[in-house]
């Protein structure tokens, strides 16, 4: 997939998930996703990076503007050195979660993209690879 | 640099000085440092004046940046560093003041150096001490704009967001804004607070002025609405637009229990309802 625009952003406190919506929100505009679009990658993406700050201790933000031959998309790569995930199965599924939260942000995250993948490994950390294509 | 021999820059600072301050000045009128819109000439004669100065007094004390003599020419700079920034001048600009000093010295050092070998020696020293400078009153800049970054930001938070009373019995909260933050467990208190105060029987949460509403910020919501509940008070949540409402599906968030509108107005009619008022366009003979 080509990649037609790559932004990083590091997430290491709450003002800076602010700062991750505000970016995504302007790369889903340039992209062309209508409003009700924009909303769904914005929120999945106050989900995830949420869960970089808070589960992951802070991690970074990819944010890419892909472009393929009639479709264009947007990718958003959240990476962390945490504790990582034990059950991802577990962690997906709405109602769980190991902090204080409803426990449908990562699933929640999960319906609002087309494609979200997670890959982690026990005390080495999360990334989690979401797309949505318009 | 051997502390045997004279650092020809102090030579130069002290037998050059006149001519240096009129090369230097020159120099900035030429290549655009000056900015006379923004400042006198008398003033940039001082400046520089003065700059010269310090800068010598603390060439002769020494290569070690720690002395007084340093420390009077970072505060100086840091002096001039805030005032220009005040009458406008960009950091690029007061950086730009200092660097052009150093064609104003170059002349002087080849001069008085004698020998190529010298001369190198001489000019790298000259040119990562302006350099330094230079860059100092960049972080000086660079903190003073932080310094404010910091203000609004405490500012941002103290932003109130009002419990405003539309009717007996009913209020409402506005919220405006980043819900995510340590402000929503303000504002969400004071709602409570209100409820107590004035014992309302319903409040509206309005988040037309919320741009995202994720699992954090209904979390937020529902436990508010829940505490109201405990308090007697019922809570109707509006300006859910069309975006945010498929949002909130997808998320999976329940807010099944909780009364919600599309806008404001549609919510004052229900609160209405609820505590028994009811509201009608006044007749002929009523109209005042």
């Amino acid at each position: 997939m080509p990649v037609q625009r790559t932004d990083a952003l590091a997430v290491r406190s709450a003002s800076d998930v602010v700062a991750v919506r505000q970016l995504v929100r302007t790369r889903a505009q340039e992209a062309g996703f209508n409003l009700v679009d924009q909303t769904r990658i914005v929120t999945a993406a106050s989900e995830l990076a949420r869960n970089t700050l808070d589960y992951g201790g802070g991690g970074r933000a990819t944010i890419e503007l892909l472009t393929e031959p009639g479709r264009t998309g947007l990718r958003m790569l959240f990476e962390d050195e945490g504790p990582g995930i034990p059950d991802i199965e577990l962690a997906l599924r709405d109602g769980y979660t190991t902090g204080h939260g409803l426990g449908l942000g990562l699933g929640g995250a999960r319906r609002l993209m087309n494609d979200l993948r997670i890959e982690s490994r026990p005390g080495k950390g999360t990334r989690v690879d979401a797309v949505r294509w318009r | 640099m051997p502390p045997s021999q004279p650092s020809v820059l102090a030579t130069v600072l002290d037998q050059d000085r006149g001519d240096v301050l009129k090369a230097w000045i020159q120099d900035q009128m030429a290549g655009g440092a000056a900015r006379p819109d923004l400042m006198q000439p008398s003033e940039l004669q001082d400046q520089s004046s003065q700059f010269l100065d310090l800068l010598a007094a603390a060439v002769n004390a020494g290569s070690a940046r720690d002395g007084a003599a340093w420390h009077a020419v970072r505060q100086f700079l840091a002096g001039i560093s805030s005032s220009r920034a005040a009458q406008g001048f960009t950091p690029v600009d007061t950086a730009t003041f200092v660097l052009s000093l150093k064609q104003a010295l170059l002349g002087r050092l080849q001069q008085r150096s004698g020998d190529a070998t010298r001369f190198a020696a001489e000019l790298w020293s000259m040119t990562t001490l302006i350099d330094e400078l230079a860059l100092y009153t960049t972080s000086v800049a660079l903190e003073a704009r932080e310094r404010i970054i910091a203000r609004q930001q405490e500012e941002m938070l103290e932003l109130s967001t009002p419990v405003v009373k539309l009717w007996d019995g009913i209020l409402a909260l506005p919220m405006i804004g980043t819900l995510d933050s340590a402000r929503t467990q303000v504002v969400m208190e004071s709602l409570l607070q209100r409820i107590v105060q004035t014992g309302a029987e319903v409040a509206i949460i309005d988040i037309t002025g919320v741009p995202t509403v994720d699992t954090l910020v209904a979390q937020h919501l529902i436990k508010t609405v829940t505490a109201a509940r405990l308090m007697g008070a019922e809570c109707i949540i509006s300006g859910i637009r069309p975006q945010i409402a498929a949002t909130i599906v997808h998320l999976g968030v329940d807010l099944t229990n909780v009364d919600t509108k599309a806008t404001l107005a549609d919510a004052f009619r229900l609160a209405l309802r609820r505590t028994g008022h009811a509201l009608g366009r006044a007749t002929g003979s009523e109209r005042a």
